[in-house]
């Protein structure tokens, strides 16, 4: 929605396709905050945002890339409050900032107020905003309209998508100078996860049946507050507001995992500290399998300005007011850090075969979707919002750019554009007998939540392996009754599994391939020893995965260590 | 649990018809939703709309036992079997549950729904008191689902006239807004005996809206300041 307003602002002619009406996209379901270091409340800068977002990223993060975001996030955010955000305030009418995981002052000393929010509603109130600017630029729209594949000629340059129209079945090749995925994450290849239903990884599955490699998709976020049970999400800004982690004994443990932040470490670390504590015995309830996030402490005064929608979902999903009770909670699927690689202009790249990378011509991405990479092993609380902000923005201005170089006429497309995605269709259209859909997707989200959760295991990962190539066989004979043409939800249910499959089996390729532990990565195999902080090994591990889907090959590329203008922060042991 | 569907794929049906579905349950099956997505699970035929399942993308409202309700946060024992699902009503059926709903958008569009302000903006962010942002609380927070519209009698009565309660509601919104410049425009385009007018405080939209949100008390503030404009 960044990119599509900064595009339409430009005159050119843009066609945004979405499967959902665009104020249904999952930024809606975004909590806590937006990061900047805009310091209204207390002193902050880009460099300590920069440096916690390295550190956060387990330094697999590229440098350049997260120098880039950090310090264009204050014009971002400002410009997102001039197009009319409606940012809580502070007294002195300035954006109103909250502490959040992993955010710091002073190179880690301690918690910052770096998260700009709005109640507990910014993705909504951000997502709404975007959409209504884009109203006011006369973006043009394509509601309901779900893209397939990329279509790439010889030469491997994108010329369009095909894509479908779901209230008529109609199915067509939009041919485009420059095509921008912005399609998201794949978090439902879980069976727990806070994501929405439509998170099916459509963009990767699209780059991936491309030929184009995914990048660290091995690295899975698990947000430490889901509802038990329910999944979705209760913001981190629970914590950065003053609620806290207890297990059964009342004790907040998080003090003993994390002594200076405490609960307010950064996601990876307070996952596994929340999954050891059920492990060793110490979760809550009657099967001891969850963790108590408390907040009843912060009075119903604090709660209702700043965590209302909280209170909502802890009723509704946990029968339980966080006013006087503490919620059930547990490390849940929340945030894909990997994706489809691009540098920091939204550019997807590929190895170029002399050690570096090159452009594929015509195709750019952004958002969960695109690994840049800012996230590295771990993401921070907060810099999803700003992900898509800096480089919804900066792919966009890459795309204009470019086309103003390119004036020629479209480039013809091949021969046999789109056959294999009509093939596809044509063979859901004439099945006559298979596995459902929900069958396969079910094993899909066992397999995943079984074998690559918060803690892996080396005989997990290889079983993992071996059923979910299984299953990639298995998603080619699924069969669907619905044959209508009109709203086939069926069909786009059959489509969006196939898109999860890909991402699941890259995750799980990759995971096994990863012979050491790392932000979000945590493998039981490669534990915390001398020289190897966490089980991390920066002398053969500091490198980004790429995996094609072609015969599940595996290739790797150096992180970017070097920033643009300022000095590396080098790897060392992450303490919080 | 036992439910009653109405169905129409135009497609392969000349009209309408309601499909009785028994179907069994999970512990962890909590909200209508849950219930909803099994049945599709039996029959990948029924169609309809669905994203967050937890009630802030505006996905799945639809008509429940007489009320427009989101599915997915409408708990399985608030509701009364056999479960009765309808469509949205006052918008066209695309398919089962599943409407048009470009009419209702297209208000919502008429609004001009965006902070209208030519001023240059300053370098930082345009100041605001906490008590001025307050104002826009009960408002921000409309998801665009269309619960509100499509129980307003006015709004089925005039439905290419009437904004209806979710666009009046927005409306209000941008007025509220210290940073907007717009008020007199905005209501200049309101001012005509349907778009605004046609309310009669039935209130049924504030009856249904699942974000507790009231578009009557909106609706009457835009008429104060009409009134006030007057005077």
């Amino acid at each position: 929605m960044r990119a599509a307003l900064e595009l339409a602002r430009a005159d050119l002619r843009v066609a945004v396709l979405s499967k959902v009406f665009p104020t249904r996209s999952h930024t809606v379901a975004a909590q806590g905050g937006v990061s900047a270091s805009l310091g209204n409340d207390e002193p902050d800068n880009w460099h300590w945002h920069m440096y916690d977002t390295v550190k956060g990223s387990d330094y697999l993060g590229d440098q350049d890339a997260i120098e880039f975001m950090c310090r264009k996030a204050i014009e971002v955010v400002v410009d997102l409050e001039h197009m009319g955000m409606p940012f809580d305030r502070l007294d002195n009418g300035k954006i109103y900032q909250r502490p959040f995981g992993g955010h710091t002052s002073n190179y880690g000393e301690r918690a910052v107020k770096r998260a700009c929010a709005a109640a507990d509603r910014t993705g909504h109130a951000m997502l709404h905003t975007l959409y209504q600017r884009n109203v006011a630029a006369r973006t043009q729209f394509f509601v309901e309209w779900m893209a397939l594949d990329l279509i790439r000629n010889q030469a491997g340059d994108v010329l369009g998508v095909i894509a479908l129209e779901m209230e008529t079945g109609e199915v067509m090749i939009l041919r485009a100078k420059a095509t921008l995925l912005a399609t998201g994450g794949a978090g439902r290849i879980y069976a727990a996860s806070t994501n929405a239903f439509i998170n099916t990884g459509d963009g990767l599955g699209m780059a991936a049946r491309a030929g184009l490699p995914l990048e660290d998709m091995e690295f899975w976020q698990f947000h430490p507050t889901g509802v038990a049970g329910a999944g979705v999400l209760i913001t981190e800004g629970v914590r950065g507001e003053g609620g806290f982690l207890l297990n059964k004994n009342g004790e907040r443990f998080m003090e003993r995992y994390a002594p200076t932040v405490k609960d307010l470490a950064s996601r990876d670390v307070v996952s596994r500290a929340m999954a050891t504590e059920i492990k060793e015995g110490r979760g809550a309830g009657k099967d001891g399998d969850y963790i108590l996030l408390k907040l009843d402490h912060l009075g119903a005064e604090v709660i209702d300005k700043r965590l209302p929608g909280i209170r909502e979902i802890a009723k509704k999903f946990a029968n339980v007011d966080p006013v006087t009770a503490p919620i059930p909670v547990v490390p849940t699927c929340h945030y894909q850090m990997g994706g489809i690689p691009t540098n920091y202009h939204g550019q997807v790249v590929v190895p170029d075969g002399q050690g570096g990378e090159k452009p594929v011509r015509g195709l750019y991405a952004a958002g969960e979707c695109a690994c840049v990479s800012v996230h590295g092993a771990n993401r921070l609380g907060t810099n999803s919002l700003l992900d898509l902000l800096v480089f919804g923005k900066a792919s966009a201005e890459r795309v204009i750019a470019d086309l103003k170089e390119d004036t020629g006429a479209l480039p013809d497309l091949p021969k046999d554009a789109g056959d294999a995605t009509l093939a596809r269709l044509a063979r859901l259209d004439s099945a006559t007998s298979g596995e459902t859909v929900a069958a396969v997707g079910a094993d899909m989200r066992r397999t995943m939540q079984l074998n690559c959760g918060v803690f892996r295991f080396p005989d997990g990962l290889a079983q993992g392996v071996r059923d979910m190539k299984e299953i990639s066989e298995r998603v080619k004979h699924t069969y669907i009754r619905d044959k209508s043409r009109v709203f086939n939800t069926a069909r786009v249910e059959a489509l969006e599994l196939e898109n999860l499959v890909e991402t699941a089996l890259a995750t799980i390729v990759s995971a096994e391939a990863r012979k050491e532990s790392r932000g979000a990565h945590d493998r039981s195999d490669y534990p915390d020893r001398p020289g190897y902080p966490n089980g991390r090994d920066d002398e053969q591990w500091i490198k980004h995965t790429l995996w094609y889907k072609d015969g599940n090959r595996l290739d790797y590329k150096p992180v970017k260590l070097k920033p643009l203008t300022v000095e590396s922060f080098e790897p060392k042991a992450r303490v919080y | 649990m036992r439910f009653s569907i109405y169905r129409y794929d135009p497609d392969s049906d000349k009209k309408p018809r309601m499909q009785d579905y028994d179907i069994p349950l999970e512990p962890s099956d909590r909200m209508l939703l849950d219930a909803l997505v099994r049945i599709k699970e039996k029959d990948d035929t029924f169609s309809f709309r669905r994203s967050c399942r937890e009630g802030v993308c505006g996905s799945d409202a639809m008509n429940v036992n007489g009320k427009n309700r989101l599915a997915c946060i409408t708990k399985l024992t608030e509701i009364k079997e056999p479960v009765v699902i309808r469509p949205l009503p006052g918008l066209p059926v695309i398919r089962d549950l599943i409407v048009d709903m470009s009419q209702f958008f297209k208000h919502y569009h008429s609004i001009k729904p965006y902070v209208q302000n030519d001023t240059p903006p300053p370098e930082r962010e345009r100041l605001q008191s906490p008590e001025d942002r307050d104002e826009l609380n009960g408002l921000y927070e409309c998801i665009l689902c269309a619960c509100c519209s499509t129980s307003c009698p006015s709004f089925w009565w005039n439905p290419d006239k009437f904004v209806g309660p979710a666009g009046l509601l927005w409306a209000y919104r941008f007025m509220a807004d210290t940073r907007d410049l717009a008020t007199n425009e905005r209501l200049d385009n309101l001012e005509d005996p349907y778009r605004l007018f046609r309310c009669h405080s039935i209130m049924n939209c504030a009856d249904v809206c699942p974000k507790g949100l009231n578009p009557t008390v909106a609706i009457n503030k835009i008429r104060d300041l009409m009134v006030k404009r007057v005077l």
